[in-house]
């Protein structure tokens, strides 16, 4: 069995505690972790737009990327002493969402942590590349939380049962039948 | 047909300094364009000399305050920022986003929006990966508050410094008058970013233990004295580049002694003033005037409203962030102040759309953007459409509260 594990800023711990539970012992498990460029990309963007400066001195993207490079060294390295058994790490480089399906090639099992909101049930709890990694996933994907999940009345009420945003409390009665 | 020629000379130095062909410094189109400009004929050399006197003082007060804001990070001011930022956010992405909003807003008045780019940007992406944040909120807000959160203070932007003159504000009278367009446009860019970034800011984080930095006291009590020295020194009569050069040796001295090569030492810190960026922004605005002399000032007064009532200050602002983004805001500056310098409450108006303006495209201007994805031909496609979205979002706004702001500001006022 193939399990590929995501780790992710601020999320990776519940990503490797849920795979040391469910892989088994036989399983290969891979410690995935994506690097978007774009950030330091644009940060050295903004020291271009600093017209006249840039002939000379350090851009401050080149600084991001390193210490985004020493950062995800630091979190494979955490997240393999958390795991404590067999794992291999894999770095990839691009849009979080894209490089994490094309590493799941194969993969019988992608771990993924849920992001946003995690104080309520759904729905639009989940940030975008989040959200297309378990549309788009080729594989089976187990959603962990990162931290406790919220309670159950945390769903917020269907719709046509809202209360309206300006009353404090729903009124007792059924509201009329809409025209 | 002089026009022509000018405006061909204003497009050479501004491509140059945006491709920057071979890593060549701005000043190597720059200077041979002034020349050119002065030499053609389109600027009479007594013009040019007098552009340049004026901007002197101007240009000596940013190579001052490029040394002393390089230097401050030597003394290690900007590790103990991104520390304090660890330690007040306790572990939430969002306090850490409100924390880095103060800490930004203060380095960029203070030591300018340059030092707050270049300097404070890759620390505070270094805290939130150490914290176990997702940086991408706390980076943008760096980048978007160098330019935004540059309207407190006239040391805070090159454009305020060229600007201050017109004005005919003091020091804390500049501060007084932008104290509230400053905290509107503080405001705007905290509740759009707390909406734009609210999946990521909702993330959980994993608080790290952060060890207490010691505060580098020598270097914050001389950073404090030369910022009251800056309001002190004006009304007599001193420059504030002299305040800042001042500041900058006393920070330099120590770690010059204390270096085991002294010379090397001092020569580094020398460099940091930047020379040849001195002799662009002097060579920039001799071909900026020949521009202004051959039509682009009665342009520019014919497009300019006169009075600075509320729709006047929009007005202007508006062109001022619309030029910024055309041509970047120190060339949009250099045009317009001298247009509205009639009325300071119309150059504060420009001054807010050359500050605020720029991060429509985050990276100052249009012109920069198309051209670095042009040449910058990527491996992977630039993700960046989000913050253009970002910024879309944010300048109006912004521009918005910081006019209506300062149109408040200016009926307060008993200054203007």
């Amino acid at each position: 069995m193939k399990v590929v594990v995501w780790l992710a800023e601020g999320t990776w711990q519940a990503c490797v505690d849920a795979a040391a539970e469910v892989a088994p012992p036989s399983a290969s498990i891979t410690l995935l972790h994506v690097t978007d460029p774009a950030l330091a990309d644009d940060v050295s963007d903004a020291f271009a737009g600093l017209v006249g400066r840039g002939s000379r001195g350090p851009d401050p993207g080149a600084a991001i990327s390193a210490a985004a490079a020493r950062s995800e060294e630091a979190m494979l390295a955490a997240a393999a002493a958390r795991l404590d058994r067999a794992s291999s790490p894999v770095r990839r480089h691009g849009r979080l969402e894209r490089e994490v399906v094309a590493a799941a090639e194969g993969a019988d099992l992608l771990v993924v942590a849920r992001d946003g909101p995690v104080t309520r049930l759904g729905p639009r709890s989940l940030n975008p590349p989040t959200r297309f990694v378990v549309d788009h996933a080729p594989c089976a994907v187990l959603l962990v939380w990162p931290t406790a999940p919220p309670a159950v009345d945390t769903i917020p009420p269907p719709p046509h049962k809202a209360a309206p945003p300006h009353k404090a409390a729903p009124p007792k009665k059924a509201p009329p039948p809409p025209h | 047909m002089s026009t022509v020629w000018a405006v061909l000379l204003l497009a050479v130095v501004l491509a140059f300094a945006v491709v920057r062909p071979r890593g060549l410094p701005e000043a190597t189109a720059a200077v041979p364009a002034a020349a050119i400009a002065i030499g053609g004929g389109l600027v009479p050399w007594a013009a040019a000399r007098d552009e340049m006197i004026m901007l002197g003082p101007t240009v000596g007060f940013l190579a001052a305050i490029l040394a002393l804001a390089h230097l401050a990070d030597s003394w290690g001011v900007f590790a103990f920022a991104g520390g304090l930022a660890a330690r007040a956010s306790r572990g939430s992405p969002t306090r850490l986003l409100t924390v880095v909003f103060a800490i930004a807003a203060a380095v960029t008045a203070v030591l300018s929006l340059d030092a707050t780019v270049v300097l404070l940007t890759p620390v505070v992406f270094a805290t939130a990966a150490a914290a176990g944040v997702r940086a991408r909120p706390q980076v943008y807000a760096c980048t978007h508050l160098a330019n935004a959160g540059s309207l407190l203070l006239p040391v805070a932007n090159l454009t305020n410094l060229l600007a201050f003159g017109a004005t005919g504000l003091t020091f804390l009278g500049f501060a007084g008058m932008m104290a509230l367009p400053w905290l509107a446009v503080l405001a705007v860019e905290y509740a759009v970013f707390r909406w734009f970034f609210a999946g990521d800011l909702a993330t959980p984080a994993r608080p790290v233990p952060v060890e207490p930095a010691p505060a580098p006291r020598f270097a914050l009590a001389v950073l404090a004295l030369t910022l009251a020295g800056f309001a002190a020194a004006e009304p007599m009569g001193v420059a504030p580049a002299w305040i800042a050069a001042g500041g900058a040796v006393v920070l330099a001295v120590p770690l010059v002694v204390r270096a085991p090569r002294r010379a090397r030492a001092a020569w580094a810190i020398v460099l940091e003033t930047n020379p040849l960026f001195c002799f662009f922004v002097f060579a920039l605005g001799v071909v900026v005037l020949a521009l202004r002399q051959h039509g682009l000032d009665d342009l520019i007064t014919a497009l300019t409203p006169h009075s600075a009532d509320l729709l006047g200050l929009l007005a202007v602002a508006g062109l001022a962030a619309l030029l910024a983004n055309l041509v970047n805001n120190v060339p949009a500056t250099l045009v317009l102040v001298p247009v509205v310098a009639h009325s300071p409450g119309l150059v504060l108006a420009a001054l807010i759309g050359v500050n605020v303006g720029p991060n429509l495209t985050y990276v100052g201007s249009l012109a920069t953007l198309l051209w670095r994805r042009i040449l910058h031909a990527r491996d992977e496609p630039p993700a960046t459409g989000a913050f253009l979205r970002l910024g879309a979002i944010s300048v109006p706004a912004c521009l918005l509260a910081a006019v209506v702001a300062l149109w408040v500001a200016l009926k307060l006022s008993t200054v203007l």
